[in-house]
């Protein structure tokens, strides 16, 4: 079967990328590029979980910083608490990340719309409080982080950070690929049509939505548990920052949202022209570029980066890896 | 899984349904039993409750007072997809098709998620329905590119993949020409010879007297007639509620 080809293409795929990234951390000597590198990763793995619930679905979750600050903090507190290891830290981040997803989709998916999107909005401010006032991991002033030793076969901590997180992105997009291949897919596709038409015809609109939100969560804080580890540092104004919510929905609406694709190629094209604009220009420039770019493909391309390259692409998103 | 009605006994029955909207009835107190293989028309008047009470019966709207018993369960409570997968379908007045989606993939929904044991390949089932329908040529062609008669046969075509026991039809033939009415007609017809309970909802007197064999008014959230189309039709009230006094 055709299906058949096209998942051991993608496996293919997926093994000569990961490959091709531990390849790298042992040849590159220079630190730089894994820096810039694992924030470009970091993103692409937002976007892709961001548009399990904000694409698929249709529901625009502005909370992304919300699930990344959580997955940050459950990290930090986690390693303060019993130093476990990055690996526990990111699963107990996804875990909490998904119970969060449940919550926050049992409080909020009931309303359509901007509503919903400002409802997202309200957790992220209600999170961020709460960890401002936790003493524990540090309140407003954040907190310092020892590294622990790197592990072997790497020799410094942000190359292995760089190779964690290429896993992350892998993760992130084999879940999101099979949910738009599977019935769910279909299910979401169907409610973010017509939410009445799609009940009406067997589809259970709730817990569909509910399971992208946990997913979606789950991924999201997974993302971020790293990120304290990256920094050496965490703080709740930037774990919790609104760019990062931002961010993960411009890449999406940029690439695509009809198929996985789209959010990696929103996030690689979003993710290095800033990466590059911080170094040439400065760091403020991205708000703009981010921006200009928003508004262009709004308006000469509303289907993204995807719906440029196949014009009727969005009708075989259902099918298609 | 699903409890079958024993012979003779009502699929639908519907016992004192009230629905209203703020100081608004919608829906008076409203019974009614349709039987199995029946061919049940719905008239009235603009604002009459007649999308109210189907809205009641696929679960869109919940009644205050009353109750719904499909099969012998009482689904009053239900959420409409667990209506769907126990044999509900509907189409909508206003046509609702998934329109990122083509045809075929807009019966692969109730397919995926209602119909349950199907015999035939999902892609198969929904091809021999879209076949039935008139609507293989299109079954590629995205949703949102079809004309108003493809896509209320599409809307019932969607229906019938939920593979209903209950099929109702909301003004599928509204702003039809008169030979696409007589085609769409004879679809719910020939759907109605094998089984398939429905009820549709019609403005055009015509297609419901040569549909229904019986038929029900509805003025102002009430029954106002129900019995054979002739009957209804030669009913006081009923010319009254449609031409008024």
């Amino acid at each position: 079967m055709s299906n058949r080809r096209h998942n051991i293409a993608f496996w293919a795929g997926v093994a000569v990328f990961l490959v091709a990234v531990l390849a790298m951390t042992q040849i590159v000597r220079n630190e730089y590029p894994f820096f810039a590198g694992y924030v470009i990763l970091q993103f692409i793995a937002l976007a892709v979980a961001w548009s399990i619930l904000g694409g698929y679905a249709g529901y625009v979750n502005f909370g992304t910083n919300a699930f990344f600050g959580v997955g940050v903090y459950t990290a930090v507190a986690l390693f303060k608490a019993t130093g476990a290891p990055l690996v526990v830290q990111i699963a107990a981040a996804a875990v909490v990340g998904m119970l969060l997803g449940f919550a926050v989709g049992l409080l909020t998916l009931r309303m359509r719309g901007i509503f919903f999107s400002i409802a997202t909005i309200a957790v992220a401010i209600i999170i961020e409080t709460f960890v401002m006032n936790w003493r524990f991991v540090g309140g407003a002033a954040g907190i310092q982080l020892q590294r622990p030793a790197v592990m072997a076969p790497f020799d410094s901590y942000v190359k292995m950070l760089f190779f964690v997180q290429a896993i992350l992105v892998v993760i992130a997009v084999a879940v999101a690929r099979y949910i738009q291949n599977s019935r769910i897919g279909r299910g979401l596709q169907a409610l973010r049509d017509d939410e009445l038409a799609a009940e009406c015809t067997g589809v259970p609109t709730l817990k569909l939505k509910l399971v992208a939100c946990m997913i979606s969560g789950a991924l999201i804080s997974a993302a971020g548990a790293p990120a304290a580890m990256y920094l050496q540092y965490a703080d709740p104004s930037s774990a919790f920052n609104l760019s990062y919510s931002v961010s993960a929905l411009a890449m999406s609406l940029i690439g695509g949202t009809a198929h996985w694709i789209g959010p990696v190629l929103g996030a690689i094209l979003l993710g290095s022209t800033q990466q590059l604009l911080s170094v040439t220009i400065s760091s403020e420039v991205n708000v703009l570029v981010l921006g200009i770019m928003l508004v262009l493909f709004v308006v000469g391309a509303p289907k993204g980066i995807i719906g440029l390259l196949r014009p009727r692409y969005r009708l075989r998103a259902g099918g298609k890896p | 899984m699903t409890p079958t009605a024993a012979p003779g006994a009502p699929l639908l029955q519907i016992t004192t349904l009230t629905k209203s909207f703020g100081g608004f009835t919608a829906l008076d107190n409203i019974s009614v039993d349709i039987r199995k293989g029946e061919r049940f028309g719905l008239i009235g008047p603009n604002g009459s409750g007649k999308t109210t009470l189907i809205n009641c019966i696929s679960g869109a709207l919940l009644p205050q007072i009353g109750s719904v018993v499909f099969c012998g369960e009482d689904i009053t409570q239900l959420p409409p997809h667990l209506r769907a997968r126990r044999g509900i379908a509907r189409s909508f007045q206003i046509p609702r098709p998934f329109k990122s989606m083509t045809v075929l993939e807009n019966l692969m929904v109730g397919l995926d998620f209602a119909a349950v044991g199907s015999a035939l390949p999902e892609e198969d089932m929904a091809m021999s329905i879209l076949t039935r329908m008139g609507l293989a040529a299109k079954a590629g062609a995205p949703s949102d590119t079809l004309s108003q008669v493809e896509l209320r046969k599409m809307e019932l075509a969607r229906a019938m993949a939920v593979r209903p026991k209950l099929l109702i039809s909301d003004e599928a033939m509204a702003g039809l020409s008169s030979s696409e009415v007589d085609e769409v007609l004879d679809l719910l017809i020939s759907l109605g010879e094998e089984d398939i309970t429905i009820i549709m909802i019609e403005h055009i007197m015509q297609a419901v007297m040569r549909f229904s064999e019986r038929v029900m008014c509805l003025d102002a959230g009430r029954i106002i007639a129900l019995g054979a189309p002739d009957e209804v039709m030669a009913n006081k009230r009923v010319q009254e509620a449609y031409l008024g006094t």
